[in-house]
C-alpha cells in the first residue's frame, strides 16, 4: 500500500520538504505525491532522484500531477 | 507542449542565468544606472515614485523591464499550458512580507539580483549585502524546518491571475499616453526623474523587449535568487544556485568587456559603505523573501503564471517602497535613512513573529 503526500496548493519549497520527510521517515517503500504545478512536479522529481529514489510514473491528475516514487 | 522542459535542466538554468547576467550588463551600458542593469526592488521603487506613491524626485520612472517580466512570464505560461490562476495562501501576510522585504532591500539599495550585479561590477559592499541575504535566508530555513508554512492556495477564475498583468499593462498604457518630456518632472499623471538614478534608463521598447525575454525564460527555468541560496542551505541542492552563480559570472565577464568593472568600496554607484547596515538590511530582505517563498523577480514571474498571492507580495513591495521613502527609511549614497534602522528592526521583529507563529499543521 503506497502512502500519499498531498502537496496540492502548497508553494515552493513545501512539496519538496514533505516528500523528503516521507522518504526519510516513512516506512512505506512506495510513495505517491500529488502536486498542482509544473514547478512542484520538477522539484519533487529532482529531490526524489537526488535521494536515490526511482520515479515510476508521472500522470496528470485533476489540475495537477500524480508522481509515483519507489524508495531506493 | 507538455513535453520535457529543457529550461528546467541544469544546462537550462545555467544558460538562463548567463543570459540574464549579460543582458543586465548591456542594459547598464545602454543607459540604466550603475550596477543596476536590472534591480527588481529598485525598479519597483521607481514605479512607486512614477505614480506618486512617494515623492523622492530622483527615483521616479516606470520601468518597462518589470512590465516585460510579468508579460513574458504570462506568454510562456499560456504557451506551455502552465497558466494556473490560484490564490488564498495567507495573502495579507505576503503583503506585509513584501513591505518589509522592500524596506530591507532599500537599506542596502538593491534586491538579490542587484546584490549580485553590484558584485559583478566590483562593488565590495555587495559582499556585506550577499552575506546578510544568506544569513536572512538561513533564518528562514530554520522556520521551514520547524513547520513554517503559509497554507494552501485555491484555484480561482482566470481573471484573478490577470490582475497584476493588467496593472502592468495599464502602466505601459500610461507611459504611452504621458511620455517623458525632456527637462520636465511631470507628464500628465506620471512623475519622471530629471536627475539621479530615475533619470537613467534605456528606451522604453528596448527595456520592454529585454524584460519580456527574461520573463519568458525565467518562467520556463524557474530562476530564483532566493531559492538558489535556500535550496543550497535546506536541501544541499545546487540546481537553482548554478543559475545564480552563472548570472554573476557572466555579468562579470560582460562588465569586463564593456569596461564597467570598477573594484572598490568607496564611490560605487547608488551604494553606501555602512557595512553593518548593508548586512542587516539584506538580512531582513532575505528572511522576508524566504518566508514568502521567492525572490522579488520570482514573485513577478509567478504573478504572470496566475499566482495571485505572488501578485499581492509585489503590491506589498511597491507600497513598501512608498513607506520607505515617505518615512525616511531608504538609504542614499550618504548612508542609511534617518529612521531606516528603526524600520529594519521593526521588520525583523515582524518577520520573526510570523515565522514563529505560522506553524499550523498542513491539513
Amino acid at each position: 500500500m503506497a502512502v500519499t503526500v498531498d502537496a496540492r496548493g502548497l508553494s515552493c519549497p513545501q512539496p519538496v520538504i514533505m516528500t523528503l520527510d516521507e522518504i526519510k521517515k516513512g516506512n512505506e517503500k512506495a510513495i505517491i505525491v500529488l502536486v498542482d504545478t509544473d514547478t512542484s512536479k520538477e522539484n519533487v522529481m529532482r529531490a526524489a532522484e537526488s535521494q536515490g529514489c526511482r520515479i515510476n510514473d508521472v500522470a496528470p491528475e485533476g489540475e495537477g500531477y500524480r508522481i509515483s516514487i519507489t524508495k531506493g | 507542449m507538455r513535453g520535457k522542459n529543457i529550461f528546467a535542466s541544469r544546462g537550462g538554468i545555467i544558460g538562463v542565468g548567463a543570459l540574464i547576467g549579460v543582458l543586465a550588463a548591456v542594459l547598464q551600458k545602454l543607459g540604466n544606472p550603475g550596477n543596476m542593469g536590472i534591480c527588481v526592488a529598485c525598479f519597483e521603487r521607481d514605479i512607486a515614485g512614477a505614480i506618486g506613491f512617494h515623492r523622492a524626485a530622483v527615483v521616479q520612472y516606470i520601468r518597462p523591464e518589470l512590465i516585460g517580466f510579468v508579460i513574458g512570464s504570462m506568454i510562456a505560461a499560456y504557451l506551455f499550458k502552465e497558466y494556473r490562476p490560484r490564490l488564498g495562501s495567507a495573502p495579507i501576510v505576503r503583503f506585509i512580507l513584501g513591505v518589509f522585504a522592500m524596506i530591507g532591500a532599500l537599506m542596502f539599495l538593491g534586491c538579490p539580483w542587484r546584490a549580485m550585479l553590484r558584485l559583478a561590477g566590483g562593488d565590495g559592499n555587495a559582499i556585506l549585502g550577499i552575506s546578510g541575504l544568506t544569513f536572512g535566508i538561513w533564518i528562514g530555513t530554520l522556520f521551514l524546518k520547524n513547520g513554517y508554512n503559509l497554507g494552501r492556495t485555491q484555484s480561482s477564475h482566470h481573471t484573478t491571475g490577470w490582475m497584476l498583468p493588467m496593472v502592468m499593462f495599464g502602466l505601459l498604457i500610461l507611459m504611452l499616453l504621458f511620455p517623458q518630456i525632456g527637462g520636465q518632472e511631470k507628464s500628465g499623471v506620471l512623475f519622471y526623474s530629471i536627475k539621479g538614478p530615475g533619470s537613467m534608463h534605456v528606451s522604453l521598447w528596448v527595456a520592454l523587449a529585454i524584460g519580456t525575454i527574461i520573463g519568458f525564460l525565467a518562467q520556463r527555468s524557474r530562476f530564483c535568487t532566493m531559492g538558489a541560496i535556500r535550496d543550497l542551505l535546506l536541501f544541499k541542492q545546487i540546481h537553482l544556485f548554478s543559475g545564480f552563480i552563472s548570472m554573476v559570472v557572466f555579468a562579470f565577464i560582460a562588465n569586463l568587456i564593456l569596461s564597467q568593472f570598477k573594484p572598490g568600496f568607496d564611490g560605487q554607484p547608488v551604494a553606501h559603505t555602512m557595512h553593518i547596515w548593508n548586512f542587516v538590511g539584506m538580512t531582513l530582505a532575505g528572511l522576508s523573501f524566504a518566508l514568502a517563498g521567492g525572490c522579488p523577480g520570482r514573485q513577478l514571474f509567478l504573478s504572470g503564471e496566475g499566482d495571485g498571492d505572488a501578485a499581492v507580495f509585489v503590491m506589498g513591495m511597491i507600497v513598501g517602497a512608498a513607506v520607505s521613502h515617505n518615512f525616511g527609511l531608504a538609504s542614499s549614497p550618504n548612508g542609511v535613512g534617518e529612521y531606516g534602522i528603526a524600520g529594519v528592526i521593526v521588520g525583523l521583529a515582524v518577520c520573526l513573529f510570523i515565522g514563529f507563529t505560522m506553524r499550523k499543521r498542513i491539513v
